[in-house]
């Protein structure tokens, strides 16, 4: 999504509609799937039953509680609860918002069949065959059978540039909804009706597919656990604290317990999950479930194909080397004629190269030349031009051109032949007829920046390994420049696969991008499969994610994003159950202050434990989970926007956060229950 | 204090941390299946015993199975030990009931017999006034014996299914309780039994003396065949005493050295079984780290029962009884200590035996200052994870770092991963849920306990209308809870008029309640253990990286000291508050 629609997500309606939200999610049957809230619900249940008991003239069990504390306690009860309603309706309204705009865009179009007949696009089988002409929309997702056109995709990436899409290759897969803006294509509908990649898109951002992660599940259970000792350490309290001559009221109970769950954390646990996929799709990820956002924090080892990824695109000529008795000149107006024809990348560097060898540029038309294309069985290319037969290729292709020709290849030639690879290039080597006439140095060039991204995601502990179809001296040589740690030379499909199991057996999680269809077996094995955007259909369906961007190095941020939900579940969860001791330093010696009194003013012992120096009982109680609900508002942000990730290393990031949190956590509530005592007692007299 | 009473205890956790290492090694090849000193000797009574019982010690076995195991081999011991202090006339014949005593009523016997099958040792009666010498030598020791190599056998499991690499075998209940009592526990018994009888615990099967004492007065002077009991009531984190004031009882131990060496036997295991993880998993610094923190937490209780025994209560000093303790001169509350021990050996083996399972005691609890008083609470409120009992000390610590582990994970942004085993919901729901069983147990009883007219019944007369009576229901429940067995004496479930057992009844809401608090707290949490084990044991290692929590280090240790004490603190503070803090707060003398 662009910034500016980010931007707008944060409007009023969406606080509005946040707030309806909040309030139908009060409805028990949605508060039970979260235990802890669905305690705190009760609780404000039973405080505004009493208040209404007391209202009506009864007393309330176990106490002699003034109706107007019972209100307050059930009113800021009640607010805990619409709190946290309001951090999950807050999450997931952003969402909405998002697939509102992507819904706007899947207009019902027709879709018009090969045979001539319409159908709408929401009818669309699998299998169906559409024609697509400029200027219409594509009608569901597929794969190009035909023809070649420019597509704008800005629908769904947000990159105003038109795309190509073309038949065959990896650039075949097409999005519905998106546009064609040249030519015609003819495509094949690839997906189920209502399956569409813009459906799947919107279900996800909406959060109405959102299951709950592993991990999540985990955290839960353990909250859950939690908050079942302190239902039975405040159960317990009453009987031990009519033993010891103190009663409590059902009120002041049910405060103590609200304010020992861990309220903070169970409040917003949803809100995260959803934010950190919302994280996502906002970086044009699109993720195909929230398990695999959560694995992708965990990667250790990340597979990055060598070209486009770590190298500018393509090898492009650097360098010319005579055999002996072979004049500069000669090599380069041969290698220049062998490569004419060739509109490669690599081809058309040569011919610049030529040129600073002073080899004036020819036409092809004026030479009568026969171009021999490339081929995967010879393995060369050239051209037959005035009775002489130019060709360029691998060492070993064109040595056995030669030798067939009844020449010799001079010894030096292997030389230069492995001092190419050696260096990380790619040598061709020149030859006319039977005689070997030089080398031309094909070399990598290596994106800036790599090296430090590496380092980057070397200090988050991920190990890369560079996947490359160049022989081991090569890759190697690359892997040196560009700081890779590892590489997987002359790789297939077949390799890479086993190259992933490995890893996995050896107990690591592997991410990886691809895009072609070669690459979908390997995407499907990885643990986290990012697949290019303009990949092909095959390879969009075997990975976990999506990338609109195409950005192979996105896998950085989709790591962060992983290791930022979690950090952000473990943060809140140490700052929650941190919070408790600090409150219990508030409550107990408000409930206490019957329990074992002595002494002239028939005052507990006890009340040397107020050490915060709060104003009366009832203040202290109403501070307390005043603080606690408070506290949710205060952290839906830290919640939506993640605590940050800092790839320095997992012990300093422990010491960091158990500092800001653990500690923190242990002493704001100190100073924050102090202040609204301050406000309560003395301001308003409570 | 006195620097003697500081050194005491410095030089008692440097001795114990001397020897706990290479017993943790000699374990580690142990229950790795591998040769160790002792194979030579022990190796064909070994190899015979199996064979007696007829199991293959290499058959492997999963969880369950292991867990089917241990609890026939529990409920046949429960059923055994039962019907011999039912029977216990049935056994004059063998001439070891001099005394002629008869059974205690059922549901003491109930309560007894659950006390000693789960390592608790809590006592509602009196060894010497209750227990001929057949009950306490075919009966009670035997389960001393037993219950403590069945608790390191858990733990020895759970080790495994953490390190495991292959398999859902988390190894077999059967060879892991033979090696636990005749390469572990039986070498140890022997050379100590011998040590502590040479420093006058007696061994006698002789009737009780009558003497008459220099006032004129006439005694009986119990008798029984103590040393070889004793050395295994600590060792194996036992705690029930031969006679009713337990290690306070000059024939149990007789002096301050004896006192050393059963401090010291009670902790070696529990000590060692840290070490002996640290080997087993590969990485000792594992095991080091965690040794600190529960040394760390032991020191700090240790110093806190010693200065507060020391310092006195406010409410003696409102008294005018402020004595410092100075050389020559104790000083400091005595109240309920033996002169023969001191304010810091007392304080000292208050809390070698509350952090442990084994609740044995020198001194009496009961007339412990507020604060001094407090340190029990506390040391129980850890539920065994400072040490602990032999076996349930470090599995029970080895949940909390599960714990400690998944939330500290979390906030390095992976799944928590320990030693390589992802962290699932499974591993938190089996390991939360056996964390939870032990306070939940103490607290819901103790609850019921206060809350009935029945309950009420056993608190001790001179108590009734003051913290004490709740502190000493609350520690009962917490005790038993525990499997600990050290009491704040007063709370009884046993009306024993006369020596012998004639005409004695039990009350009966204290023993069921107290013998159900044990039985679930010990066996529901071991089914837990083994779970955990059963479901770490299959789980995929990954190896460990930058990006992964290192749980060997200081902040891990910091981590899991914090997650111990605020576990603790969050779950017993407000119950601790009405006992023991009351009464340390307040100048009354309660």
């Amino acid at each position: 999504m662009s910034e500016r629609r980010a931007r707008s997500l944060l409007s009023r309606e969406l606080a509005l509609r946040a707030a309806i939200d909040s309030v139908r999610k009060l409805d028990p049957r949605i508060q039970i799937r979260n235990p802890v809230m669905f305690v705190v619900e009760i609780g404000a249940l039973i405080t505004t039953v009493t208040w209404l008991i007391q209202v009506g003239g009864g007393s309330a069990l176990g106490g002699s509680d003034p109706a107007w504390y019972t209100l307050t306690i059930s009113i800021w009860l009640w607010l805990t609860v619409l709190f946290a309603n309001a951090a999950e309706a807050f999450a997931e309204g952003r969402g909405r918002a998002q697939a509102q705009a992507l819904r706007a865009m899947r207009k019902e179009t027709l879709a018009r069949l090969r045979d001539g007949s319409s159908v709408p696009a929401s009818e669309l089988q699998r299998g169906d065959v559409v024609i697509v002409e400029a200027g219409e929309l594509i009608p569901g997702d597929g794969t190009v059978i035909e023809g070649i056109a420019s597509v704008d995709e800005s629908a769904i990436t947000g990159e105003s540039a038109p795309v190509i899409r073309e038949s065959g290759g990896d650039r075949s897969a097409v999005t519905g909804g998106t546009k064609v803006i040249s030519d015609r294509l003819v495509v094949e509908i690839t997906q189920e009706p209502g399956r569409s990649f813009l459906d799947r898109m919107i279900a996800l951002v909406e959060g109405a597919q959102r299951r709950k992660t592993p991990n999540e599940i985990a955290l839960g259970i353990l909250l859950a656990a939690l908050t079942l000792i302190f239902v039975v350490v405040v159960a317990t309290l009453r009987p031990f604290a009519l033993f010891a001559g103190s009663s409590i009221s059902d009120t002041s109970l049910i405060s103590l317990l609200v304010a020992l769950i861990p309220t903070t954390i169970g409040a917003l646990l949803s809100a995260i999950g959803i934010a950190g996929m919302d994280r996502l799709v906002r970086r044009n990820v699109l993720a195909l479930s929230g398990r695999a956002v959560e694995a992708s924090g965990d990667v250790d080892v990340l597979l990055l194909d060598k070209t486009g990824t770590i190298t500018v695109g393509n090898r492009l000529a650097s360098e010319l080397i005579p055999m002996p008795g072979v004049g500069e000149t000669d090599l380069a107006e041969a290698a220049q004629l062998a490569s004419l024809a060739d509109e490669t990348p690599e081809g058309r560097s040569i011919v610049v190269l030529a040129k600073r060898y002073g080899i004036r540029e020819h036409e092809m038309s004026d030479l009568h030349a026969q171009f021999v294309p490339f081929s995967a069985q010879t393995r060369m290319s050239g051209v037959d031009v005035g009775g002489s037969q130019i060709r360029k290729g691998a060492g070993e292709a064109v040595i056995a051109f030669v030798e067939a020709e009844g020449g010799h290849p001079p010894p030096e030639l292997h030389a230069q032949l492995e001092r190419g690879a050696g260096e990380g290039g790619t040598p061709l080597a020149v030859a006319r007829d039977s005689q070997v006439l030089g080398v031309i140095h094909l070399k990598d060039t290596i994106k800036e920046g790599m090296r430090q991204r590496f380092e980057h995601l070397r200090s988050m502990g991920i190990r890369t390994v560079m996947v490359t179809g160049d022989n081991a001296l090569t890759a190697a040589k690359i892997a040196g420049e560009s700081g890779v740690d590892d590489y997987l030379a002359e790789a297939t499909p077949e390799r890479k696969l086993a190259l992933i199991r490995e890893q996995q057996h050896a107990g690591y999680m592997v991410a990886m991008t691809g895009d072609g269809t070669n690459d979908a077996p390997a995407l499907a094995q990885a643990d986290v499969g990012v697949a290019m955007n303009t990949g092909t259909q095959a390879a969009r369906e075997a990975g976990n994610m999506v990338d609109l961007d195409s950005n192979p190095t996105k896998l950085i941020e989709i790591v962060e994003v992983g290791k930022q939900l979690l950090i952000t579940r473990g943060a809140l969860t140490t700052f929650s159950i941190a919070n408790d001791v600090a409150k219990y330093f508030a409550i107990l010696p408000a409930i206490f202050v019957a329990a074992w009194a002595t002494g002239p003013h028939q005052r507990s012992p006890l009340h040397a434990l107020n050490i915060m120096g709060l104003g009366d009982p009832r203040s202290a109680v109403i501070s307390a989970i005043v603080f606690n609900a408070l506290i949710i508002p205060l952290l839906i942000p830290l919640a939506l926007r993640g605590v940050r990730y800092r790839p320095v290393g997992a012990g300093a990031l422990l010491r960091r956060n158990l500092l800001i949190y653990g500690l923190g956590g242990l002493i704001a509530p100190f100073a924050g229950i102090k202040l609204i005592d301050l406000l309560v007692h003395n301001v308003l007299g409570a | 204090m006195t620097l003697t009473g500081w050194l005491t205890i410095l030089i008692f956790a440097a001795v114990l941390t001397g020897t706990a290492a290479p017993l943790g090694r000699y374990m580690a090849r142990l229950y790795s299946g591998e040769r160790v000193l002792l194979t030579p000797i022990l190796g064909r009574p070994e190899a015979l015993l199996y064979r007696a019982i007829g199991v293959d010690p290499k058959r492997g076995q999963d969880w369950k199975a292991y867990a089917r195991s241990l609890l026939l081999f529990s409920l046949l011991g429960w059923l055994l030990l039962y019907l011999i202090l039912r029977t216990q006339t049935l056994w004059d014949f063998t001439g070891l009931n001099p005394m002629g005593f008869h059974s205690a009523p059922w549901d003491v016997t109930f309560n007894t017999t659950s006390s000693f099958l789960t390592n608790t040792n809590w006592q509602y009666y009196s060894g010497e006034t209750t227990m001929s010498y057949f009950s306490q030598m075919a009966g009670l020791a035997v389960q001393n014996w037993l219950s403590a190599a069945v608790g390191i056998a858990v733990a020895v499991a759970l080790v495994r299914g953490i390190v495991g690499r292959t398999g859902k075998s988390i190894g077999n209940f059967w060879s892991d309780l033979v090696r636990t009592i005749l390469y572990v526990m039986l070498p140890l018994a022997v050379v100590f039994a011998l040590v502590l009888a040479s420093q006058g615990v007696i061994e006698s099967f002789s009737s009780y003396l009558h003497v008459r004492t220099l006032t004129g007065l006439s005694q009986t002077i119990a008798m029984g065949p103590v040393a070889s009991q004793e050395v295994v009531k600590m060792l194996g984190t036992n705690g029930g005493g031969f006679f009713n004031v337990n290690s306070a009882h000059p024939f149990e131990n007789p002096n301050a050295f004896t006192n050393l060496v059963e401090m010291w036997l009670v902790l070696i295991i529990p000590a060692a079984l840290i070490f002996m993880y640290g080997r087993m998993c590969g990485n000792r610094r594992q095991g080091y780290a965690i040794f600190g923190v529960v040394m760390t937490l032991f020191l700090a209780g240790a110093a806190v029962a010693y200065i507060a025994e020391a310092e006195g209560s406010p409410a003696q000093h409102a008294a005018g009884l402020r004595t410092a303790a100075r050389a020559g001169s104790s000083g400091g509350n005595l109240e309920g200590k033996e002169q023969r021990f001191g304010i810091a050996e007392s304080a000292l083996f208050d809390v070698v035996t509350t952090v442990t399972s084994c609740g044995a005691v020198n001194s009496s609890l009961e007339s412990y200052t507020g604060i001094g008083g407090a340190v029990p609470f506390a040391n129980l409120s850890a539920s065994e994870t400072i040490f602990g009992g032999v076996g349930t000390g470090l599995y029970s610590l080895l949940l909390y770092v599960l714990l400690a582990v998944f939330i500290g994970g979390l906030m390095v942004g992976r799944t928590p991963e320990w030693l390589g085993k992802k962290l699932e919901a499974r591993e938190i729901k089996l390991a939360g849920l056996g964390v939870l069983i032990t306070p939940l147990a103490a607290l819901l009883c103790s609850a019921a306990a206060t809350a009935s007219a029945a309950g009420r019944t056993s608190i001790s007369k001179a108590a009734v209308g003051t913290p004490q009576a709740f502190s000493e229901t609350f520690y009962a429940y917490l005790s038993q809870a525990n499997n600990n067995g050290s009491a704040f004496a007063g709370y009884s479930g046993f009306a024993q008029p006369l020596a012998g057992n004639l005409h004695s009844h039990g009350i009966v809401m204290a023993d069921i309640l107290g013998g159900f608090d044990m039985l679930l707290a010990r066996y529901l949490p071991i089914l837990l253990v083994l779970a955990v084990a059963g479901s770490l044991a299959g789980k995929r290692v990954a190896p460990s990286g930058l990006g992964t929590m290192r749980t060997d280090n200081p902040t891990f240790a910091l981590l899991l000291t914090a997650v111990i004490v605020i576990v603790g603190a969050l779950t017993f503070f407000p119950a601790l508050l009405l006992g023991p803090i009351v009464q340390g707060l307040t100048g009354h003398l309660y």
